[in-house]
């Protein structure tokens, strides 16, 4: 065993360490001194934290050049290097938050607000990554979760108009109960298409998108607008018990939306049983070596199916979210590429549920971060940062990530190939 | 499992000779597609309580009613061609360019910025247009290569990133042209977010004034349709282009540069789209707007699996696919059916084609034997191990 070595861990430890000694070496001191801070709480009278960003930005500077020095210590311990990383990456969080509210002209920002829309927002792309999850661990790829989310959207909300008295909640519960059965309806046809008839898994994904797309148009303009009927009421808060009451964070985490929550329990439930149940490991199977599993009694075709339309179900869940519940309402494509950017929290975590969540809630950040750049208007010298940078971030980090930057993001081994009976 | 076609022929009558000719299968199956599509999307008409027969017939009154519908028509399609070409020349490489709309957009972006630079003001049509389509077909190249240089160089798979890559192109224009601090390419005097408009100089000649214009480009696209076949047929490039389609293990072998022939197959691909976006805005609109070109990626893709990546197909098929969504505003006038049932129609034409097995059953014919360019680049199955 070689005592150094210059690895991948190494050079993210040595791009750390440069921007850690320009945070210390130019940034902080060049940072004014104003009076900042960070609040917690919805006005009136927040609990609030004085901040002064030159020495926040020296302290994070700081950690970044110790984690480029822990990485050089791999030899050791591996854990210490990679512990390293993970605490250095997850401090961009609070750089970003610290970077913008300094050079923007507001005083303060409301730090646990911002953290928990990116949760809100993260809620119809961990729902789309959990759908492609479930799918591309039993082997199939798919492409067309922005078309599930679509459709599923548009018949959540179309439903939820024709049943008419659309103040009512039973409406509502029914309009989701159809949006999931919407997602697993295409997700049927996904494995009809590409399970039973070996088309090709991203030709079938193309379809569903355009279909989606088609389908939903003709809805709205020929059952929605009939129904004179364009908003409803989205669904209302719930404060789960007890935990609502935990001050600052229950009001704002814990009183929250049902598909919201429903979000959480899926990534849960997804984890559980992928990983250590009895079907969890017979899907991942048929994901990795078909041949293999069905040698030992297991039908990859029917676990495809069965994969598929859980996938396809979780979908129509993450639909329902655009229609009912982020507003009540239809338009025209609205989910306006979520689809795609949980595919790329899918290839970004790495086909693994709690690092696909993580980069669910990364993405969902980037969003939430957009819409609060554009009313802190953060300018570097003349230039103010537009929002559409922000919202590229996650299909950049998504190209990097796939081209073995940040160690290979490999996908289950027969994910994409038809799989074909042995004789 | 499958048996040779020419030994064993179903009893001799001319409907099953027809249905089993090895050389009529190519159309035929797309041409049942189509009718079975409309089919089934008359039954959607049906249930909405439109007629079916009266929406059809409007649609093909508008699709090719008088000589201006069929200008008009062929003007929507000229798009469709350069950007289904750029999808199909790269699957003939078993390569999936799902990334049609970004190099399209990049093009038109490119064409754009030089078309109203203020240098060329002055400048005759002969230097500017030519000039102008070449920023486009580079733009659209630059796209098309970032892919193809990262599948070569580290195997990411080119859906991923020309997914992303689409996204990417979409954000990036809508701050350049509706950003107004800076400004970067947008009209400071337009009140709605849009480029300058080029000048009259720099506009491709129109053939006919419709609406759509059918403009010159629509022979530019032809001729790159004749381009396109020449390459593949009749060059080395193109022999490296099908050799790789037909496998990638083989064509390694063969001494064939994969990596090099990937990066420009996708760059060339990527021309082709940049130069649909560059005459759309030279020959129609004269400007971009942010919204311009969205879902022609997929439209590309739907007209390319059509034409079976067949360049003489492509023009048919784009042909076709531009007149429906040309002539969809007479039947929303004369029926109120929504423009969005020729969607319908569309997305079901593709479903059919994927799905060839469902068609297959209706004729009750055979997969014929030999190569058939879908079968022959399975694109999902090197998602996650790359060849």
């Amino acid at each position: 065993m070689r005592r150094f070595q210059l690895g991948r861990r190494q050079t993210l430890g040595i791009l750390f360490g440069l921007l850690g000694l320009f945070l210390v070496g130019y940034v902080a001191p060049n940072l004014e001194a104003a009076d900042k801070g960070i609040t917690l709480e919805p006005p009136p009278d927040p609990v609030r934290i004085d901040l002064d960003p030159a020495n926040a930005v020296l302290a994070i500077g700081i950690v970044f050049v110790l984690v480029a020095l822990a990485t050089f210590f791999e030899h050791r311990s591996p854990r210490i290097a990679k512990g390293a990383l993970i605490v250095g990456s997850m401090l961009f969080i609070p750089l970003v938050i610290i970077l913008s509210l300094s050079l923007s002209e507001l005083r303060d920002t409301n730090v646990m607000q911002l953290l928990i829309e990116s949760l809100r927002l993260s809620t119809p792309i961990a729902l789309g990554a959990m759908a492609g999850l479930w799918c591309e661990r039993a082997g199939v790829v798919n492409i067309g979760i922005e078309g599930m989310l679509l459709a599923s959207a548009g018949t959540a909300f179309v439903t939820y108009a024709v049943v008419g008295d659309a103040n009512s909640t039973s409406a509502l519960w029914l309009a989701v109960f159809v949006a999931i059965a919407t997602g697993g309806l295409i997700g049927l046809l996904h494995a009809l298409l590409c399970v039973t008839h070996r088309v090709d898994q991203i030709i079938s994904g193309v379809v569903i998108n355009l279909l989606a797309l088609g389908l939903t148009g003709f809805l709205r303009s020929e059952v929605l607008v009939d129904t004179g009927i364009a908003t409803g009421v989205a669904t209302g808060d719930i404060g789960l018990p007890l935990l609502s009451d935990i001050p600052i964070v229950g009001p704002q985490l814990f009183t929250n939306k049902p598909i919201f929550f429903a979000m959480l329990v899926v990534v849960a439930v997804t984890n559980l049983v992928l990983f250590r149940t009895r079907f969890g490991l017979r899907v991942r199977a048929v994901g990795e070596h078909p041949h293999a599993a069905e040698t030992l009694g297991v039908d990859p075709i029917r676990m495809r199916y069965r994969a598929v339309v859980v996938g396809g179900l979780i979908a129509g869940l993450g639909g329902a979210w655009f229609s009912l519940e982020s507003q009540a309402g239809f338009q025209d494509n609205m989910t306006n590429g979520t689809g795609f950017i949980a595919l790329a929290a899918l290839i970004f975590g790495k086909w693994r549920p709690l690092t696909v969540f993580a980069g669910a809630i990364l993405f969902g950040f980037t969003r939430a971060l957009g819409s609060r750049l554009q009313l802190l208007g953060v300018t570097i010298g003349d230039f103010e940062i537009p929002s559409e940078f922000l919202q590229a971030l996650p299909y950049v980090v998504t190209i990097i990530v796939v081209a073995g930057a940040m160690g290979r993001a490999v996908a289950p081994a027969a994910d994409g190939i038809p799989y074909e009976r042995s004789r | 499992m499958v048996e040779p076609v020419s030994g064993r022929r179903p009893p001799g009558r001319f409907l099953g000779e027809l249905r089993q000719s090895v050389h009529l299968q190519p159309v035929l199956v797309p041409i049942c597609s189509i009718l079975l599509a409309l089919l089934v999307a008359a039954v959607v008409i049906l249930l909405v309580g439109g007629n079916p027969l009266e929406a059809y017939w409007a649609l093909l009154r508008g699709m090719f009613g008088s000589a201006d519908r069929i200008n008009a028509s062929l003007g929507r399609s000229t798009p469709f061609i350069g950007a289904a070409l750029a999808v199909a020349f790269a699957y003939r490489a078993g390569l999936f360019n799902i990334g049609a709309e970004g190099q399209v957009l990049i093009g038109a972006t490119a064409t754009a910025w030089i078309g109203t630079f203020s240098a060329l003001a002055g400048a005759p049509g002969i230097v500017v247009i030519p000039l102008i389509l070449l920023a486009g077909a580079l733009g659209g190249a630059a796209w098309g290569w970032i892919p193809g240089v990262l599948k070569a160089k580290t195997g990411a798979h080119e859906v991923i990133t020309t997914i992303m890559l689409n996204s990417i192109a979409v954000l990036f224009v809508r701050w350049m042209v509706s950003s107004q601090d800076p400004i970067v390419l947008r009209d400071p005097t337009a009140s709605v977010p849009r480029t300058s408009t080029i000048p009259e100089a720099a506009r491709l000649p129109e053939v006919i004034r419709t609406d759509p214009p059918l403009h010159f480009g629509f022979f530019i696209a032809v001729g790159l349709c004749v381009v396109v076949w020449f390459i593949l047929g009749r060059t080395n490039l193109g022999f490296e282009v099908r050799t790789l389609g037909a496998n990638p293990h083989a064509a390694r072998y063969a001494g064939i540069a994969v990596g090099r022939t990937t990066i420009l197959v996708m760059a060339i691909s990527g021309a082709f789209a940049g130069l649909a976006g560059a005459a759309e805005i030279s020959g129609t609109s004269g400007y971009l707007s942010p919204g311009a070109f969205a879902a022609i990626g997929f439209d590309a893709i739907a007209i390319a699996l059509l034409a079976r990546a067949n360049p003489f197909g492509i023009i048919l098929t784009s042909v076709l696919w531009g007149s429906m969504l040309s002539g969809a505003g007479l039947m929303q006038q004369d029926t109120g059916l929504s423009i969005d049932t020729v969607r319908i129609v569309q997305a079901l034409v593709l479903l059919f084609v994927a799905a060839d097995v469902i068609v297959r059953t209706v004729l009750r014919v055979r997969k014929p034997l030999g190569e058939d360019v879908l079968e022959a680049t399975p694109v999902a199955s090197t998602w996650g191990t790359p060849a």
